[in-house]
C-alpha cells in the first residue's frame, strides 16, 4: 500500500515538474526582459529624427518631380519613370525598341519592365550609401532615396544603370508584388484621367 | 542629402557676384572631391521635369536655382 502511494506520488511530481518547470522557466525569462535595457538597432537612431528628416525629404521630392510623378509616390509609394535608351536598359537588351520603364521603390532595387505588355526585364541594385554616417547609419530618408535615383536616371541613365548590380527580376522584389503594383499604377492612371477629364468638362459648361 | 536629416542647406550666393560665385565654385568642388554626385532639377521644353547631371561647375545653368549633391550609387546587395 506504501509502496503504491510512494509510486504514485513520485508519478504526479514528474508529471508536474514536466508542466510547471517550461512555465517557470518562461516567467523568468520574460522577467529578465523586461528588466534588460534595451539598445537601439543602430547607435544614436531617434525616430522623432527620422520622421522630420523623412518630411524634408519629401519636401525636397515633391519640388523636384512633376505633379504625375509626386501623385503616383504618394499614393502608391513609387515612381514610374522612363527609360530613354533605344536599344533597352542595357546593350543586349531585348526590348527591340519597345518602349521600357522604370520603377522606383525605396530603398529596394530599380525594377525594369516593358509597359505594353507588363513583362519584367530585370532588377537593378543601387543604393546611395552616405559613408560619413552621420547619425550612425549611412542609409538615405526614403524619399531622398527615391529622388536620387530619380535624378540618376533621369540625369544619367547609363550610368546609373552600369553602376548597379543586374538581376533577373524576382531576386529581391518579388514579381508578384510588382505585378499588382503595375495593375495599382494602371487603376490610378484610369482614375487620374478620369478626374481630369471631369475638371476639364467642368470648366467648358457654361455658367447657368 | 543626409541621413537622417534629408536636405541640408550647403552654401547660397549669387552667381553674377564674383566673391560669392567663388564661394559655390570651392563648396561645389569639396563635395565632388566627397565622393558626391551634383544634380540640377530642370524643366525640359515640352514641361517634363529631369535631372541634369553636373561633373563640374561649368556644366550647372547660370540661371540654376539649386544644385542638389547626393551620394555617388553603389551596386546593391548581390
Amino acid at each position: 500500500m506504501l509502496l503504491a502511494l510512494g509510486a504514485t506520488t513520485i508519478v504526479v511530481v514528474a508529471l508536474l515538474w514536466e508542466i510547471v518547470v517550461p512555465r517557470v522557466e518562461e516567467a523568468i525569462a520574460r522577467r529578465r526582459a523586461r528588466r534588460a535595457i534595451v539598445e537601439p538597432a543602430v547607435p544614436g537612431y531617434d525616430p522623432g529624427r527620422e520622421r522630420r528628416a523623412e518630411q524634408r525629404a519629401r519636401e525636397l521630392l515633391r519640388s523636384c518631380v512633376n505633379d504625375e510623378e509626386w501623385g503616383m509616390y504618394r499614393d502608391l509609394g513609387f515612381i514610374r519613370v522612363w527609360g530613354t535608351q533605344a536599344e533597352g536598359p542595357e546593350l543586349r537588351s531585348s526590348t527591340r525598341g519597345a518602349p521600357y520603364a522604370y520603377l522606383v521603390y525605396p530603398h529596394k532595387p530599380v525594377v525594369a519592365y516593358l509597359p505594353q505588355t507588363g513583362r519584367l526585364l530585370s532588377e537593378y541594385c543601387v543604393e546611395f550609401p552616405d559613408e560619413t554616417r552621420p547619425y550612425g547609419s549611412a542609409r538615405l530618408p526614403d524619399s531622398d532615396d527615391v529622388l536620387a535615383k530619380w535624378m540618376a536616371l533621369t540625369g544619367d541613365e547609363r550610368r546609373l544603370i552600369a553602376s548597379a548590380n543586374m538581376h533577373l527580376p524576382g531576386r529581391q522584389v518579388d514579381p508578384k508584388r510588382v505585378r499588382r503594383d503595375l495593375w495599382r499604377l494602371r487603376q490610378w492612371e484610369r482614375e487620374r484621367e478620369r478626374s481630369e477629364g471631369r475638371r476639364d468638362e467642368g470648366g467648358t459648361v457654361p455658367a447657368p | 542629402m543626409k541621413p537622417g536629416h534629408g536636405e541640408v542647406l550647403l552654401a547660397e550666393g549669387d552667381v553674377e557676384v564674383s566673391e560669392e560665385e567663388r564661394a559655390l565654385v570651392e563648396e561645389f568642388r569639396r563635395q565632388l572631391d566627397l565622393g558626391m554626385w551634383a544634380a540640377v532639377p530642370v524643366e525640359d521644353r515640352v514641361g517634363r521635369r529631369e535631372a541634369q547631371i553636373a561633373k563640374s561647375f561649368e556644366d550647372v545653368p547660370r540661371d540654376a536655382d539649386r544644385v542638389i549633391f547626393f551620394p555617388r550609387a553603389a551596386g546593391g546587395a548581390r
